[in-house]
């Protein structure tokens, strides 16, 4: 297959910090439309993934070539505008601005020193961050200030401020963590709906999450690819079974 | 500029600036020591590092006065006596000013900086309501004075050596009391990992308190020193204080080897360079070549834990 | 929702406060202030240029720099250089060895004019170095810091360092630049005496003048996006990075732009007080900009307007009466400043003035709306 097929290609990855491998000659396929889920112990290299390919970390070794670009050479805002968005593990949001302006700093417009002196919010603006706000069941919050917010809002604003971009590939790393069950649901439901035209890649622990919304499952071990499939054929992977429940 | 040297003169000169640097290096490791470790540990900037300094140079200087005054046959041991009290002095004001302003800032850097800069004005005009403006010199013991001929042209001062001796005793005490003591690796768990060291029982707070006062305290151990080179004035300190952060910067905070490594570059390169050019220009091209190596290597220079 | 409705470049509230501010500096000072007293406080209002600018660049953008007096100075010594060379004619200057440069290149043996004093022979070029030779400067240390992710006390550092650097090339090339003394002895502008009371009377009001120029196009930038920008990049700089800013520019953009604004409060400065020196441009002053700042509320462009007037007054009044109670107090602000009121006089006022001041103008304000024009996007400051 060429790579032009794939949303994201990885290949041969490694990252080495003092000489630790954190990830070591990894590759990965996602295709379009796709939701892949990355499970793994933890320090398996999973977060470390994420940071190469937005461009947090630099690579020692490998490709990630994202739509036929190669990503690990450019800067962190171009792999942004090239449609790659990524939520942090930690909620990450403007805690002293409203949960409106948030989102309208995300909107990818005015982007540049001067771009962002002479921005209007035009009715464009507003309806985009209307929309969004709906999206991520945050309407009723526009005008709070985003320190206001619970965890699992912060979750979503988080999530809302990556949509109002429009990425062709949306990274999350742990999106449901620290959410009730009831929240979980939602944001299960959520995932589904934004994925509808783009790629996701999620990092998670939690197994009945992944199993409701993965396409497919990569297995990281120590920096490695241990596994890949569907859920089911992960599940039954002796590997895997081993290294989550040991010898 | 090396007009008008012979080789042997210049090898000469270079043999006494560099001990002039190494006297130099002496009070900057010294006083970057504290100030690393009140750094480099706590992530915290203390601009009144200096006075904390000025502290036991005048502590010393007191001491030098009371020896003088009543006990003139021991007058050649004050200096340890000074030191020691120094040290005691500036640890507990050190130990107060961290109790009473530094643990309510520690997440904020920029404001601990202010505050610190406050409390150094305010210690500044103490001094000189207390002692005065003019500067104060102590008088050296007789064993202290006078230097070693080593070649004709080529001489050492002794109490340069003293206090370059004095440098390595503490240097060699504070790495033994952070790297291989039971305190040092309670100091290093609360960088590490703040929750964790509180929950496995270090009392943390008591711990930054701690090294807080340490830092000070080495601090007014670099004064005593400081009285053996030079006279001390209200405003001695704040004199040394953007080199010693030059130094602590550039040795890359947390790491007490790249700090000593830094201050002797730094040193060695000022104090050569003066005999040459003129003092101003000299400390010109120091700071402006430290700044420009901080601008290409950050990265390599800045390694800095941080505190969560 | 208020964010989607219109909002105004000005809100009545804020034209409130200008028109209050105008009061105080148009009409009540100078008709109850002698030509000396107002010159102090243009003197004291030169600063409120830099206040402003740490309000930029350390209040909103998180970046503080304790080398403002490094664009004040450079703006202020810009400025004298033009007035020195005018003070400097041949006809003024002809007991000198050579005649026609300023006298204390003539002390220090010098007998020609250093190449870049030669531009500021004209008023025009003088007037473009004022904001630009710092603009420049500024820009220098902001690309090679920020693009590096130097940051934070780093940064502080640094610029003092660079602060420290530049007092001691001034004070030791003192043929070139006037030495520890600075360059002094200023007299007139194309022509027009500043040593006047006339003249200082009316340089009084062009201060007044750009520090109103200068406080709309603070405003102006703190209610564009830029301005939320720089507080998302103080909360949390990854999450902007990643949103796809290249927040390096944003920052290099606030420092120098906060080093302009420095700078013209520098030549205003010179302007006024008829002399410039090192003593403005070190370690020393450009911290006590920073309290200035701070005592007016980091946050808060009228705050660091009020914040510099206050903290002058009193250091003018203390500093004559009780020398030694001054550092004692400076010292207190610094502390009480970071550890007490963090948001300085704008956070005290908002708590406990603003409430009585909006009942008893509230209607006012409210009648404003009626007849304002609603226009632009704005939000509420932070």
């Amino acid at each position: 297959m060429s790579d032009k097929d794939f949303v994201l290609a990885v290949e041969g990855l490694t990252v080495s910090f003092d000489g630790f491998k954190a990830v070591n000659d990894f590759s990965f396929y996602v295709e379009e439309n796709e939701i892949r889920v990355i499970i793994g112990p933890n320090g398996a290299g999973k977060t470390t993934v994420l940071d190469l390919i937005c461009g947090k970390t630099k690579s020692t070794e490998g490709s990630i070539k994202f739509c036929g670009k190669e990503l690990t050479k450019m800067s962190e805002h171009g792999i942004v505008h090239a449609g790659v968005g990524r939520k942090f593990q930690n909620p990450s949001v403007y805690e002293d601005l409203t949960v409106f302006e948030n989102l309208e700093l995300s909107y990818p417009k005015g982007r540049n020193v001067f771009g962002a002196l002479t921005f209007k919010r035009s009715q464009e603006v507003l309806d985009a961050i209307q929309e969004t706000a709906e999206m991520v069941f945050l309407v009723e919050m526009l005008d709070k200030s985003a320190a206001l917010l619970s965890h699992g809002q912060k979750q979503w604003l988080e999530i809302g401020m990556l949509l109002i971009q429009n990425p062709s590939l949306l990274m999350l790393d742990e999106p449901v963590a620290g959410m009730s069950v009831a929240e979980r649901k939602k944001t299960a439901e959520l995932l589904r709906k934004i994925t509808k035209d783009r790629s996701v890649i999620v990092i998670e622990h939690d197994m009945n999450f992944v199993a409701d919304i993965a396409d497919r499952v990569t297995v990281m071990h120590q920096g490695k690819l241990l596994s890949e499939g569907s859920m089911n054929h992960v599940q039954n992977d002796p590997k895997v079974v081993e290294v989550y429940l040991g010898h | 500029m090396f007009d008008g040297y012979t080789a042997s003169e210049l090898t000469a000169i270079f043999a006494m600036q560099g001990f002039a640097g190494l006297i130099l290096f002496s009070v900057f490791v010294l006083m970057a020591l504290g100030l690393a470790i009140i750094f480099g540990q706590m992530g915290v900037i203390n601009m009144a590092h200096g006075e904390f300094m000025i502290l036991g140079a005048y502590i010393t200087y007191l001491t030098s006065i009371f020896f003088e005054t009543f006990l003139p046959s021991l007058y050649g041991i004050y200096f340890f006596v000074a030191m020691i009290l120094a040290f005691f002095a500036a640890g507990s004001l050190g130990a107060f000013v961290e109790w009473a302003l530094i643990r309510r800032l520690y997440k904020r850097p920029l404001d601990t900086l202010l505050a610190t800069w406050g409390l150094s004005l305010i210690l500044q005009q103490i001094y000189r309501s207390v002692f005065g403006a003019r500067e104060k010199g102590v008088s050296l013991p007789d064993w202290l004075m006078g230097s070693i001929p080593v070649t004709d042209l080529v001489e050492i001062p002794i109490n340069g050596i003293f206090v370059m001796c004095l440098t390595l005793v503490v240097t060699l005490g504070v790495y033994y009391l952070m790297q291989r003591s039971q305190w040092g690796a309670k100091v290093r768990a609360v960088v590490q990992n703040r929750p964790m060291a509180s929950a496995v029982g270090i009392n943390t707070s008591m711990v930054d308190r701690m090294t807080f006062a340490l830092g000070c305290g080495i601090a007014g151990v670099a004064g005593s020193a400081f009285t053996m080179i030079g006279s001390t004035g209200p405003t001695s300190g704040q004199l040394y204080i953007v080199d010693t952060f030059m130094v602590v910067v550039f040795g890359g905070a947390a790491n007490l080897l790249g700090t000593i490594a830094s201050a002797f570059t730094i040193s060695q390169a000022q104090t050569i360079l003066e005999f040459f050019l003129s003092g101003s220009i000299a400390k010109v091209l120091t700071l402006g070549l430290v700044v420009g190596i901080l601008m290409l290597r950050p990265q390599g220079l800045f390694v800095l834990k941080i505190r969560k | 929702m208020t964010n989607s409705s219109p909002q105004r470049l000005l809100t009545p509230k804020e034209i409130g406060s200008y028109a209050f501010l105008a009061l105080i500096l148009l009409v009540v000072l100078p008709m109850s202030m002698d030509v000396f007293r107002l010159n102090l406080v243009g003197k004291y209002l030169s600063y409120t240029f830099v206040a402003m600018s740490l309000v930029l660049c350390w209040g909103y953008g998180g970046i503080l720099s304790l080398g403002q007096g490094i664009f004040f100075g450079l703006g202020g010594y810009c400025m004298a250089m033009f007035l020195k060379l005018e003070a400097s004619s041949p006809e003024n200057t002809a007991i000198q060895s050579t005649p026609g440069i300023p006298d204390f290149m003539d002390w220090n043996q010098l007998t020609a004019l250093p190449w870049f004093w030669e531009p500021f022979n004209n008023l025009g070029l003088t007037l473009l170095a004022v904001v630009l030779v710092p603009g420049l400067f500024a820009f220098v240390i902001a690309l090679a810091m920020f693009k590096r992710r130097v940051g934070g006390v780093y940064f502080a550092i640094i610029t003092q360092a660079v602060a420290a650097i530049l007092t001691i090339l001034i004070v030791g090339s003192q043929g070139m630049t006037g030495g520890i003394n600075g360059i002094t002895d200023l007299r007139t502008l194309l022509g027009w005496d500043i040593r006047t009371d006339d003249a200082k009377f009316i340089l009084y009001f062009v201060c007044v003048f750009f520090l109103f120029a200068s406080l709309l196009l603070c405003q102006f930038i703190l209610k564009s996006k830029l301005g939320r920008l720089l507080v998302a990049v103080r909360d949390t700089e990854e999450r902007v990075r990643f949103s796809g800013y290249n927040v390096d520019n944003f920052k290099i953009f606030v420092f120098t732009f906060a080093a302009m604004l420095s700078a013209i409060g520098g030549a205003m400065f010179t302007l006024q007080v008829g002399f410039m020196s090192p003593s403005f441009v070190g370690i020393v002053p450009s911290i006590e900009m920073v309290i200035f700042c701070a005592v007016g509320g980091r946050l808060s462009l009228f705050g660091a307007v009020y914040g510099v007037l206050l903290v002058n007054f009193a250091k003018t009044t203390l500093s004559e009466a009780m020398p030694e109670v001054w550092l004692f107090a400076l010292g207190a602000l610094f502390i009480a400043v970071v550890s007490i009121f963090p948001d300085g006089l704008a956070g005290l006022y908002k708590t406990y003035l603003e409430p009585t001041v909006d009942k008893i103008f509230g209607p006012l304000y409210k009648k404003f709306k009626q007849i304002l024009p609603s226009r632009g996007s704005a939000v509420k400051s932070n």
